[in-house]
């Protein structure tokens, strides 16, 4: 294999962390060379898995969401698409590239969002022991309503990743929105905490996914005896989880964008994976008439610049 | 006299009992007090602690936060394009490793190789590894020896302790240091593998100078030879003949890596020095001898199976004054000075010692235009 020497006295971002202090590498543009990590997981011959649910409403996401990772996710390796749906007829054909299937799974749908968002991780945990572990080598679980609009393949993969919330990385840590109530299973105190991850895309091997949805999933249920649910619902307790158990590789916010103008912030050189804008009224209809809903003031403006000083 | 379970379980009940009486008192002067709860988790929190159960989802680690728009070293690369870290000062967090390592309650295997006389330098290798290797972490150390009852008596701090191979001595040098391969192949299989989590494969003629610690282990792991880091690939001193099973071409390699200290888990040093050793006996078959022996074979696999750490030259130095290559921050590691004659003395007149004109001369400034 031909490639250019790596220059250990010249690093590969003068911008940004490439490596946590526990020694995961933070994957960003320009810190790996995609040919020489494509030949190390194909000669393990290695199957990822790629996890969604489009329940409810959910469902009109699915078509972007699978042809462009067609385009995209994990090309050249086999991949197994899971699709959760209450809806299993309203899956649309995607013609899929050699080595990549699908299979469609029956969930039940919930009558609140929050319920239904939280239950993945109970989901994600029973077909891990059920199915995914004799499937796949590594499984990825995403968000449905979402779209690849670059590159994400297997520098993403190690035993436990995370990716980091693009809209808070550059805020001290008693500024993101862990948990901070200690009734919960997922409070965090305002001293401690890496990052703030979004729970849109996590994943790992099957064993490390299976303990974290598992752990993820029991907190919650520990919660609901309390009559507490965590701020941020199965992210909170993600956050918790990853606090504790850190994860192999921290992915950069390039695998987490909102497909805002790339030149307002320097540090992301790729938007890999976009947010897709959702009208949250219709979209996430409770009883309740106040939204908390995604794109609605949750997050802090991006400044186009991002200041070091706020550290 | 109590055992140290009765102890232990004694001083668990005294300490749920004052808090519970805490907490009560609390609790009963103000209800809705929210702190009890978390003085209860704080309480079995202790009582987990005091009986040696690892808990990870409790402990808790005070220290500054990752800063992600600030790079831990601004002039050197961290991570390899493999996506492998490499291990500098600034890096890394001990504490958090340590946490993480002993959580584990991992064990580390340290094999040295004191034959000839090269037993003489096994007492200053074994009391700075006591000083300076895994600290607080269990520690074999494997001491492969032809001669038994030289092996210095060394005071080895708690959970650590030696076991005393012997093996067979060479008439030449170069056979001594390549039949290494060989043995931790073979007691990978018989021993290693039921004994220790990770191996760390070290040359005896080395003396610790400041901290080694678990920030080196993974998988498989290699360390970046002091001499050669600043230049282009066709410069390092690779096999080059195709004839040996060694051989790399000129376009193609990505460290020289020094066989002083390698390692990694058991199954992988296995598949390691299992690989290097049948890869040196076609070469012997062959006639041909590399280069650089053990370590042009050791460069080979490495090439092909890239390690998942890689240890800077802070891990294999030669002492020499730090302000002269900056990128230095420590000195961990260091290569004593020997003399070739007295130490490796074949039949040959001409000899390849270690230290006579081996190496370049190393700039103090590391020219970035070499590259």
């Amino acid at each position: 294999m031909a490639y250019g020497q790596p220059q250990l006295l010249k690093p590969s971002r003068n911008d940004v962390l490439v490596v946590t202090p526990w020694l995961a590498p933070v994957v960003w543009e320009g810190t790996f060379n995609i040919h020489i990590l494509n030949q190390q997981f194909r000669q393990q011959n290695a199957t990822i898995g790629l996890t969604v649910f489009a329940v409810k409403k959910y469902i009109i996401f699915l078509k972007l969401f699978l042809e462009t990772a067609e385009t995209y996710f994990m090309v050249g390796h086999r991949v197994n698409y899971y699709i959760f749906t209450d809806q299993p007829k309203h899956v649309p054909q995607i013609l899929l590239q050699k080595g990549r299937q699908m299979a469609i799974l029956r969930v039940q749908s919930y009558a609140r969002w929050q319920d239904i968002s939280m239950h993945r991780m109970e989901v994600i945990s029973i077909f891990s022991q059920r199915r995914f572990l004799r499937e796949v080598d590594y499984l990825v679980c995403a968000d449905v309503d979402m779209k690849f609009n670059d590159h994400v393949g297997v520098e993403i993969l190690s035993s436990l990743f995370g990716t980091i919330h693009p809209g808070f990385f550059w805020l001290r840590r008693d500024a993101f929105p862990y948990e901070r109530r200690p009734q919960s299973q997922a409070y965090i105190p305002q001293d401690e905490g890496d990052f703030y991850y979004m729970a849109a895309l996590f994943g790992g091997s099957v064993p490390e996914v299976y303990r974290l949805t598992k752990a993820c999933h029991e907190a919650m249920m520990i919660d609901e005896a309390g009559h507490i649910e965590a701020i941020w619902h199965e992210e909170s307790h993600l956050n918790k989880y990853l606090l504790h158990h850190k994860p192999t590789k921290v992915l950069s916010p390039e695998y987490m964008w909102n497909n805002g103008p790339l030149n307002l912030t320097p540090c992301i050189k790729r938007s890999r994976f976009v947010i897709l804008q959702k009208d949250g009224k219709t979209m996430r209809t409770n009883d309740e008439n106040i939204e908390k809903g995604f794109g609605e003031g949750r997050w802090p403006v991006s400044p186009p610049h991002l200041p070091a000083t706020l550290f």
